[in-house]
């Protein structure tokens, strides 16, 4: 009976700024040991070399360095669509469906009214069409959440697949040529629709867009009022309404805003780069925004980084594959194995951990 | 009582978190067959150190013996294995499970899992006490006496020889509060220890046979309560005779300014709260109401404040130029559109007053984050008024972009307090404005109070402790399961009175 | 109309028995109190270990001298093996280090989605096969080895008896788990911790062990369902992302279900016709109809969500404490 425990946990009450950025740092060392230990078992690679062809293969060129920055883009497009919700303590894992209602709306747009009306209002259309998309994806659950609180993380979850089904569907519709199950791309002769190149690029419009966006997703969550209320909102609920908070109408704000903003991702990937539209052009980046918003505390600005992170892992792993014949998945094994060791270093930023040795000491 | 060795033995417990020390070497001796009273302000460290012998929280330092060995408690269960079991404040039972369910939760026994065997035994246990419990309800479906029955069976089905209660008659009517008195009796008969919390004296002097006094963390001294005396044990407890000295001034030409006809409220499940409450709000004067939490208190705010769904009933606001608004059917933001100030300082500050995880300077913005121009707050605003604050009420505070969850009950309180008088309301509620602060600290805002009332606010004072009530308060309604049991004028109203009328409708026939 | 039903009900049965295998492993670890979003990885890691450990084997010992026992044996304990890794992973990360549940959830999926995808592509490269995916013919035939009697039994046969061992295997977990949470001791306790973890604690119950025990025996579960997807549904053909989304429809099963697994036996095979339905409906040359009618059973569960939701009966709401972390401290 006569033991003590020789662990004890506390929650921190402040942890200092480089303290916190030392944590995370060794983690990802950790990590990247584990990974390079791994790489070794599994494929007898020099780890090292590994490494250096993950950063040869996303900065290598300046074509790899644009492929870099699109990606960034359009999953911190999501990721700063989906942080509101997040702040709100909405769990919108819906980002992928509403993305790709988005990219419908603009593909539809882009493929009905083509070469029937002039470009700029045709793209005008697409940027309306897509927003609405989105967010009529993001809304219902909403609507529901904020009436019956009915569960929105397995709600949204479901609205992906529906999404997907409904674009396969349109895929299929709109086919070229009959037969072929795809769409191709659209407008290929005419380019109507096709977002104009900035800088003779077709990446740096969309990477001009998602920046502002960025940076207006910043201060909307810091300094507006729908910033502040939806803080509010999140946090306490009978606070919100204390104050006069009408929490149903912000639940259905905020979440037409971040479905609109993932449609606006949807948009980027049809008017700007792809031109196409399939069932997997969002591939998971509602997911892994969900990853990014976390891992950046909410914060938009943050999220440059941890989408930079994430796109890199992704790029260099996805640029190894072909330099060392590796499968494509190797760089998902890579990315979940770090985002487990961020995610579990956050434990040691809120607690503290003391060793007790004897019932005298105070730990 | 005879001079036989301690059943349950403290040795200098020390218990902090983070800075703050909330046990400071305490010892403590409990004895067979025994009421302990354990008695002490709130945040005395009462609940604190009896969570300790029950396992909750591990003290830092000191020793605990049981039956004269020392022992190393570290989970309820051990403080079970030992025979040692708490009824919590909160309940610790599970709504969607059984009675039965519940009582056999987390029993280690080799026997197979029978229900209906351990449905004979609770019935076996009610028998020898006095109980009435169905083994099959559903939790969801109980009273809050009838949880709280479900928790001693609980703890004797587990053949626990020390029963620690914590402020067990908080939440029970009179009758009900005489039921578990005769229930302890009957255990003590039997030979178990028992320890009740509470600061309670007349309870104290009722059910105990010994008195051990917590002030502040620390163990003060214990009596007989045989040898004791109200005014003894009140000195013991505060650490001096309690004369308040609040000021209390004759309010100055009080008009009427919330007038509440006939209001009935309803919770979700469908039960009366409120019934047919009358009464009047005046101008420059302090409103005390007084009750046994939870008769009503917090539904009769959240309704003047606009946060309640009102079954039926009128609560008019009187303007200046003497005419009414009625507030029923307003939300907050609507009643601060039609320009008037009602400040309101809630019960649960960090539940619904502030947001907890929100600095000093946004939870000042909560009240003012619409004045900023078109989409933005204003920010400088806000945080000059938390500047303020701070400095006025003294707030004990690292900064003001720290975050409020972190400062201490007495400092949030001075936080929520300033804001909302800092609004210059017409009209102040307050539901226990002083719970868990310091004498000094009560004193600041006992002041604040004062003063608002000087400036002709309309003082609604939600309060439990009756001693300030009666010299704060220019009249005291009484509230008694959720009607209005009275109400008297605070310089002539005894403590008898009010208290009777807490207890029983009507109370003594007056006025 | 018949022939129909006969033709169509084996087929939903296999199609649902992952599915039932998913959403049982899902709902024991719910009851805890965790939401583990990461289960289509699992069924990942589950499904690729099992065909991991029957490509060595069959690679080492050659076809002809393949054992039945050691030929099931193998990929079963090679697939519990690697579930429950993923289910320690997970509890470690939030049970131990109180992380969030749905981005580790999300996390583990990543990753458990890739780990297949890897191992599949590089034992695909391994084996030198010319299509993109791997064949163990040999120990697909032991795992889906049908009653012998079930052929003479003529349409009942056909209906009840003409699956393998793992198929029944899923209605005994459905029923064991149900009774276990429900009738048993056990049961209670891992009740209490999915529904107040605090309480389950002050009751003396070890929170920590039981979500530990109750989400890794869950993760378990849920791998099954990824083996039996490659060694029976798919005949031993592993070929990576054929696993698609179920891992995401037996989360779906769970809230359809009300957390309730002996329901998942029916609901999960009304989700596999659901999932299959598109195929028996004539459509024509119109083929693109055929993608909406893939959309039913996650249309389905949102309206059971919605239906519980609006009735709000206390008995059928998620486990209180679903998606929190517990520290005692806390309190």
């Amino acid at each position: 009976m006569n033991r003590i425990p020789l662990i004890h946990i506390s929650r921190r009450k402040d942890i200092v700024w480089y303290k916190a950025w030392l944590i995370r740092i060794v983690a990802i060392i950790l990590a990247l040991v584990l990974c390079g230990v791994i790489t070794m078992v599994t494929t007898g690679l020099n780890p090292i070399k590994v490494y250096a062809a993950m950063i040869d293969g996303t900065f290598g060129t300046t074509r790899r360095i644009w492929m870099l920055c699109q990606n960034i883009a359009i999953l911190l497009c999501i990721s700063i669509a989906l942080a509101p919700a997040f702040k709100m303590r909405f769990w919108n894992l819906g980002g992928d469906g509403q993305a790709l209602m988005g990219a419908l709306g603009a593909a539809a747009v882009m493929i009905l009214l083509g070469d029937k009306i002039p470009n700029g209002l045709l793209i005008l259309i697409m940027v309306v069409v897509s927003i609405a998309c989105g967010a009529i994806w993001a809304v219902i659950p909403a609507v529901f959440k904020a009436r019956w609180n009915t569960n929105e993380t397995l709600f949204t979850l479901m609205m992906n697949y529906v999404a997907i089904q409904l674009v396969a569907f349109f895929v299929i519709v709109w086919e070229v040529p009959k037969g072929a199950g795809k769409i191709g791309i659209i407008n290929q002769n005419t380019n109507a629709g096709w977002f104009p190149q900035v800088g003779g690029s077709k990446y740096l419009l969309n990477i001009i867009i998602v920046a502002v966006l960025t940076i207006a997703m910043f201060i909307y969550m810091k300094y507006s009022k729908h910033g502040y209320e939806l803080s509010v909102v999140g946090e306490s609920e009978p606070t919100a309404r204390y104050v006069g908070i009408k929490v149903r109408k912000v639940i259905i704000r905020t979440m037409v805003l971040s479905g609109a903003l993932c449609g606006v991702a949807g948009l980027l990937l049809v008017g700007g780069t792809d031109h196409t539209l399939t069932t997997t052009l969002v591939s998971g980046r509602g997911f892994t925004g969900v990853m990014v918003a976390w891992l950046a505390k909410f914060n938009p600005i943050y999220m440059v980084l941890t989408s930079f992170l994430i796109v890199f892992l992704q790029r260099g792993a996805g640029e190894i594959t072909t330099a060392y014949s590796l499968n494509q998945s190797y760089g998902d094994i890579i990315t979940g194995i770090i985002l487990f060791f961020i995610i579990g270093c956050e434990f040691f930023l809120n607690y503290k951990v003391s060793f007790r040795k004897s019932h005298k000491e105070v730990a | 009582m005879d001079k036989q060795s301690p059943i349950l033995e403290l040795k200098h417990i020390t218990k902090r978190f983070g800075n703050i020390t909330a046990n400071e070497d305490v010892s403590l001796e409990v004895y067979q067959g025994e009421i302990l009273a354990l008695l002490g302000e709130n945040g005395s460290g009462k609940t604190t150190l009896m969570n300790a012998i029950a396992g909750i929280y591990y003290p830092e330092e000191g020793q605990i013996f049981v039956n004269g060995k020392e022992v190393s408690i570290n989970s309820p269960k051990d403080a079970y294995d030992l025979g040692i079991g708490m009824i919590h404040q909160h309940f610790k039972l599970i709504d969607v499970l059984s009675a039965a369910e519940n009582i056999v939760l987390g029993l280690k026994d080799k026997r197979r899992y029978d229900l209906k065997a351990a449905g004979a035994k609770i019935r076996e246990i009610c028998d020898k006490y006095g109980f009435d419990v169905d083994p099959n309800q559903k939790i969801y479906n109980m009273s809050v006496s009838q949880k709280q029955t479900v928790e001693i069976v609980k703890v004797l089905f587990r053949g626990a020889d020390i029963l620690i209660l914590d402020e067990p008659t908080a939440v029970l009517t009179p009758q009900e509060t005489e039921k578990l008195f005769n229930v302890l009796r009957n255990m003590k008969q039997d030979g178990k220890s028992i320890i009740i919390i509470t600061h309670k004296l007349n309870e104290v002097l009722e059910i105990s046979d010994r008195v051990a006094i917590l002030r502040k963390g620390r163990y003060i001294c214990d009596i007989k309560t045989s040898e004791a005396d109200t005014q003894q044990l009140t000195d013991a407890m505060v650490g001096h005779a309690v004369t308040l000295n609040i000021e209390r001034k004759v309010p100055v030409d009080p008009k009427d300014k919330i007038i509440v006809k006939n209001l009935t409220v309803r919770d979700s499940d469908g039960v009366e709260k409120l019934k047919n409450i009358n009464f009047t709000a005046r101008t420059g004067e302090i409103l005390g109401i007084a009750g046994i939490s939870g008769n009503g208190q917090k539904e009769l705010l959240e309704s003047i404040a606009g946060l309640q769904k009102i079954e039926t009933g009128s609560i008019l606001f009187v303007n200046e130029d003497g005419t009414e608004e009625e507030l029923v059917g307003m939300d907050p933001k609507k009643i601060t559109d039609m320009g008037i100030t009602l400040s309101f300082v809630p019960e649960d500050r960090l539940g619904m007053g502030l947001v907890g995880n929100m600095d000093l300077a946004d939870n000042m913005m909560l009240r003012s984050f619409r004045h900023g121009h078109g989409l933005f707050t204003d920010r400088k605003a806000p945080y000059e008024l938390a500047e303020q604050v701070v400095k006025e009420l003294e707030v004990n505070t690292p900064s003001i972009r720290t975050a409020v969850r972190k400062l201490s009950g007495g400092n949030v309180q001075k936080v929520l307090v300033g804001r909302e008088i800092a609004a210059a309301p017409t009209v102040l509620m307050t539901a226990y404005a002083v719970r868990g602060l310091d004498i000094n600290s009560s004193y600041i805002i006992y002041d604040l109070v004062n003063k608002q009332k000087a400036r002709g606010v309309a003082v609604i004072y939600v309060g439990e402790d009756l001693d300030v009530l009666l010299e704060l308060c220019d009249r005291i309604l009484v509230l008694c399961d959720g009607q209005v049991s009275g109400e008297l004028d605070g310089r002539e109203a005894d403590k008898q009175q009010v208290g009777l009328m807490m207890t029983r409708l009507g109370g003594a026939e007056h006025e | 109309m018949f022939g129909f039903l006969l033709s169509f009900i084996p087929r939903a049965v296999s199609q649902g028995i992952p599915l039932m295998f998913g959403a049982v492993g899902e709902t024991i670890t719910e009851k805890s109190g965790n939401l583990n979003l990461g289960t289509a990885g699992i069924m990942y890691v589950g499904g690729i270990c099992g065909v991991i450990g029957s490509f060595l084997y069959e690679t080492r010992t050659g076809i002809e001298n393949m054992n039945a026992f050691l030929g099931i044996l193998i990929p079963l304990v090679c697939c519990l093996l690697g579930s429950l890794i993923m289910g320690l992973i997970y509890c470690f990360l939030t049970v131990t280090l109180r992380a969030n549940q749905n981005v580790t959830g999300l996390a583990m999926t990543t990753f458990g989605v890739g780990f297949g995808n890897f191992f599949g592509g590089s034992l695909i490269k391994l084996s030198g096969a010319d299509v993109p995916s791997i064949a163990l013919s040999r120990t697909s035939q032991f795992f889906s080895a049908k009653l012998p009697f079930a052929k003479d039994l003529g349409w009942f046969g056909q209906i009840f008896l003409s699956y393998s061992f793992l198929a029944y295997t899923a209605v005994a977990m459905a029923i064991i788990a149900s009774v276990v949470i429900f009738h048993t001791k056990l049961g209670l306790q891992l009740r209490a911790v999915g529904e107040s973890p605090s309480t389950a604690d002050a009751a003396g119950i070890n929170v920590t062990r039981y979500k530990y025990f109750a989400t890794c025996i869950g993760a378990m579960v849920s791998g099954l369902g990824g083996l039996y997807y490659v060694m029976d549904y798919a005949s031993g053909v592993w070929s990576n992302d054929a696993f698609g989304d179920r891992g995401w429809l037996a989360i779906a099963l769970v809230i359809f279900t009300i957390w309730r697994p002996a329901h998942s036996i029916w609901a999960s095979i009304l989700f596999g016709g659901l999932y299959i339905l598109h195929i028996f409906i004539p459509s024509g040359t119109n083929l693109a109809i055929k993608e909406l009618y893939q959309m039913a059973p996650y249309v389905v569960t949102i309206i059971v969500l919605i239906f519980t939701s609006l009735r709000n009966k206390r008995e059928n709401q998620p486990p209180a404490s679903l998606g929190l972390s517990y520290f005692r401290e806390d309190r």
